[in-house]
């Protein structure tokens, strides 16, 4: 339910110096027509931005097809590229509670070092803003010093937190966190789960537990994979062994500001079905957004 | 898609037999398939261009010829090139003259600076150091309080004055924590700064500021080996903003083939110096080209598994027991649990397997692998004598029941352990007697791996049937019979994995001496 125009318009400031669509293009594409010149500095464009070899290529397959078609070549790139982050589903999330009283469970899920918990702060602080009352599971009881970052983030924002410390049962913490939220009759619960890479098997069987038990309390309603936006090729592997674990509902991009331009995100789309829903842009509080295809095809494009 | 190199290269050449040299078109393919598996393991653009262009001129070289495949040759060529490139310049960390050496992290937020400051820390203490661990990430909420966690976990000392989350200033902490190390005779200070992002103007010049005041001899540059292409622009980015003098790849233990490895080392041409996978603060080395080439084109790592299980087992161990064993002695039960346990310290038997030159094509059956096989193992062990243990002949059937009742296993798994064993045990003797037992021919035993013949008694683990002849077929020839021997011969019994054979015994480290291996 986050459609604030505010917030896309920060957000469209903050991507606007270097990054006018078409801008570069109208340099590369003189004609109407492309000479093997201009086709390979946009493949170098596109594979640049970590699109991946499969995808740039039935990218530039389709926008010859469109070109065939007498569409001028950065429409016909635009659309493609729109086309293949076109998503079924819609983006929006709820975040107000069901009329039953139960509350909206998010998981929030990824490897080491993604963004997991600043996303889960900056999250919260939307719902917040929105009028949300969150709850925040502190399920990372691994790494150092996790559950007293999150705890940051949750007076920053304004959110409830349940904990268990380090060392303890995630499951149980979510589980708590979700009862607590029913007591206290809160809108969403959002469970920061420890990083774990994908290869470790044991750590994605703890994820489906941590779903498990978390559905004897109230329905999930998002599995959020946080990806880092300078992630390369490995960011579809991790969306499609963690869609297995847990079925993914979307991703959460992190770190879209620096120089990284997430075109990993169109593999998983077109591969996977698994939409963007959030980006996050920077260090303070308000630094998340929801999903804008223009914008970012726009960034990839830059 | 995540084919290795050599499996895609072999398809090039399936229709290729005896023309002379390989044909334009040849050439072209392999170039194309070179050029697809370099950028699927995320090397950057521009140096894939470069590779693949030194390639298809070495290439135009290769002979076809009956017995030799053009295919090897080609991946033999690729191969020599990116180790060239990896290893360049590769080089130790440079020790100060006057003590302290004063070592800085600078790196994205989330490549893993707070933990590697704790791996490299460790890593030192044990190299004979005493490091201290300074916290300069005032910014990251709780960033202070990891480190400290970190610092108690590995038995460093660490300078936190101020307690971070935006509060302190991180350029008189660095100084500050320098000033102390003199003070308090450390040699090696490891500053943890703020992770940042290379466009973000303000952190970079925070970031240079702490280079100035503290004035390291090393700035280490921390990068996840998961990056994408954005791996060099971010890199450049350091090397203006504060410049660096060496890189450390983080979170190999993911499947990610970490090209930004090569791209940083080609454009970059600062060296690769640690390599740091695992979320134990052990899991820490030094780079290696050769095997970052091997992961590169989806070879597996041998060589790093055999670091590992020398590191896990320990090399007294090892040498105590090629000692026992060269004086006559029989292997015991206890020397069994004590592998068994080495092997437990490795990590899952997944990550593991993971390793081995071709597990790839074994990933469904490798995530299957049932890691609580140890645990029982142990527990049954455990649940014996020590009279029982070195003497496993006298384990008749009422011992054998109570040991079932104590470990709270089935008699049944009691015995199947106890003839697996027997098998090992047998392994063993043949071993003290003379060498390997039928090892395949044309492995070579590294130096220094001798002593890993002892894991060829790894019997009593379940569910490898199949895996070790595997393993070694397409084995790259440096890590020897002892572990092939081990995982191929002691494997079997437990969870059985698809590819198992029918054997002719069921006794699983029999039926392995019977097939060879």
């Amino acid at each position: 339910m986050f459609n604030g125009s505010g917030r896309l318009f920060r957000r469209r400031e903050k991507l606007e110096p270097s990054q006018k669509f078409g801008r570069r293009l109208r340099a590369i594409f003189t004609s109407g027509k492309l000479d093997q010149a201009e086709w390979d500095e946009l493949e170098a464009t596109l594979l640049g931005a970590d699109v991946g070899t499969s995808a740039t290529r039935s990218i530039l397959a389709e926008m010859r097809e469109r070109m065939s078609r007498k569409d001028e070549p950065v429409e016909a790139l635009r659309a493609t590229l729109l086309d293949a982050l076109a998503c079924e589903q819609s983006r929006d999330v709820e975040i107000t509670k069901r009329e039953d009283g139960t509350p909206r469970v998010f998981l929030i899920v990824g490897v080491n070092g993604a963004g997991k918990t600043t996303s889960v702060g900056k999250l919260a602080h939307l719902a917040v803003e929105e009028g949300a009352r969150v709850v925040i599971a502190a399920a990372d009881t691994f790494r150092a010093a996790a559950t007293e970052q999150v705890e940051t983030w949750a007076e920053r924002a304004g959110a409830q937190i349940v904990t268990g410390g380090a060392g303890g049962d995630p499951a149980a913490i979510a589980f708590d966190a979700v009862k607590s939220a029913k007591e206290s009759g809160a809108d969403l619960v959002l469970v920061d789960t420890a990083g774990r890479l994908h290869t470790k098997v044991d750590l994605m069987n703890e994820l489906g537990k941590v779903r498990r038990v978390v559905e004897k309390g109230a329905q999930v309603d998002e599995i959020l994979l946080v990806l880092d936006a300078t992630t390369g090729q490995n960011g579809l592997t991790q969306a499609k062994v963690f869609g297995e674990a847990v079925a993914l509902t979307g991703v959460i991009l992190t770190k879209l500001d620096g120089s990284a331009r997430g075109g990993i995100i169109i593999a998983i789309q077109r591969e996977l079905g698994i939409p963007v829903k959030f980006v996050g842009l920077g260090e303070s509080i308000d630094d998340l957004a929801p999903f804008d295809a223009e914008l970012f095809v726009e960034g990839i494009l830059s | 898609m995540f084919d290795s190199l050599s499996d895609r290269l072999s398809q090039t050449f399936a229709n290729l037999r005896g023309k002379g040299r390989l044909s334009d078109k040849d050439i072209e393919q392999t170039c194309t398939e070179i050029r697809e598996a370099l950028l699927e393991a995320d090397v950057a653009l521009s140096v894939v261009t470069s590779v693949v262009e030194k390639v298809r001129e070495r290439s135009a070289g290769v002979q076809v010829t009956p017995g030799l495949n053009p295919s090897q040759q080609i991946i033999t060529i690729i191969y020599e090139e990116l180790v060239d490139v990896l290893g360049g310049a590769a080089r130790r960390i440079t020790l100060a003259k006057r003590p302290p050496t004063v070592i800085m992290l600078a790196g994205l937020q989330g490549a893993g600076k707070t933990t590697l400051a704790g791996k490299l820390a460790m890593w030192l203490k044990r190299e004979g150091h005493t490091p201290l661990l300074v916290a300069c990430d005032l910014q990251r909420p709780n960033a202070v309080e990891q480190l400290a966690q970190v610092a108690k976990q590995v038995g460093v000392p660490i300078f936190s004055p101020e307690p971070g989350n935006g509060v302190g200033d991180p350029i008189k902490v660095a100084r500050d924590g320098v000033e102390h190390a003199r003070t308090k005779l450390h040699d090696i200070v490891i500053v943890d700064t703020a992770g940042r992002l290379g466009v973000d103007a303000e952190l970079m010049n925070q970031a240079s500021k702490i280079r100035d005041a503290i004035n390291p001899d090393e700035i280490l540059f921390v990068v996840d080996a998961m990056i994408g292409q954005d791996a060099l622009t971010t890199a450049e980015a350091f090397r203006d903003g504060v410049g660096f003098t060496g890189v450390v790849l983080t979170k190999l233990d993911g499947d990610a083939r970490g090209g930004a490895a090569l791209s940083l080392s080609s454009v970059i041409g600062k060296p690769i110096m640690f390599a740091s996978s695992g979320e134990k603060l052990s899991d820490f080395d030094l780079f290696y080209p050769e095997r970052m080439a091997q992961r590169i084109l989806g070879m597996g790592d041998v060589a790093s598994l055999a670091e590992q299980a020398k590191r896990a087992i320990g090399g007294d161990e090892i040498e105590a027991m090629e000692a026992k064993f060269a004086s006559g002695q029989d292997f015991t039960l206890t020397d069994f649990l004590k592998q068994m346990q080495g092997l437990k310290q490795m990590g899952s038997m997944s990550k593991i397997l993971g390793m081995l030159p071709g597990a790839a094509a074994m990933k469904k059956q490798i995530a299957d692998i049932d890691d609580g096989e140890i645990v029982r193992v142990e527990a049954i062990i455990q649940s014996m004598t020590p009279l029982e243990r070195e003497n496993p002949k006298i384990l008749n059937g009422s011992r054998r029941a109570r040991i079932a009742q104590g470990s709270g296993r089935k008699v049944s798994e009691v015995n199947s352990l106890i003839e697996r064993f027997t098998g090992a045990q047998k392994m063993m003797r043949q071993m003290a007697k003379g060498g390997m037992p039928q090892m395949p021919p044309g492995m070579k035993m590294p130096p220094g791996m001798g002593g890993m013949a002892g894991m060829g008694g790894m019997a009593g683990m379940g569910g490898m049937g199949g895996m070790g002849g595997a393993g070694m077929a397409t084995g790259a020839g440096t890590f020897g019979g002892g572990f092939g021997g081990g995982f191929g011969g002691g494997f079997g019994g437990g969870k059985q994995s698809p590819q198992k054979k029918k054997s002719k015994s069921g006794n699983p480290a029999k039926r392995a001496l019977e097939e060879g291996r």
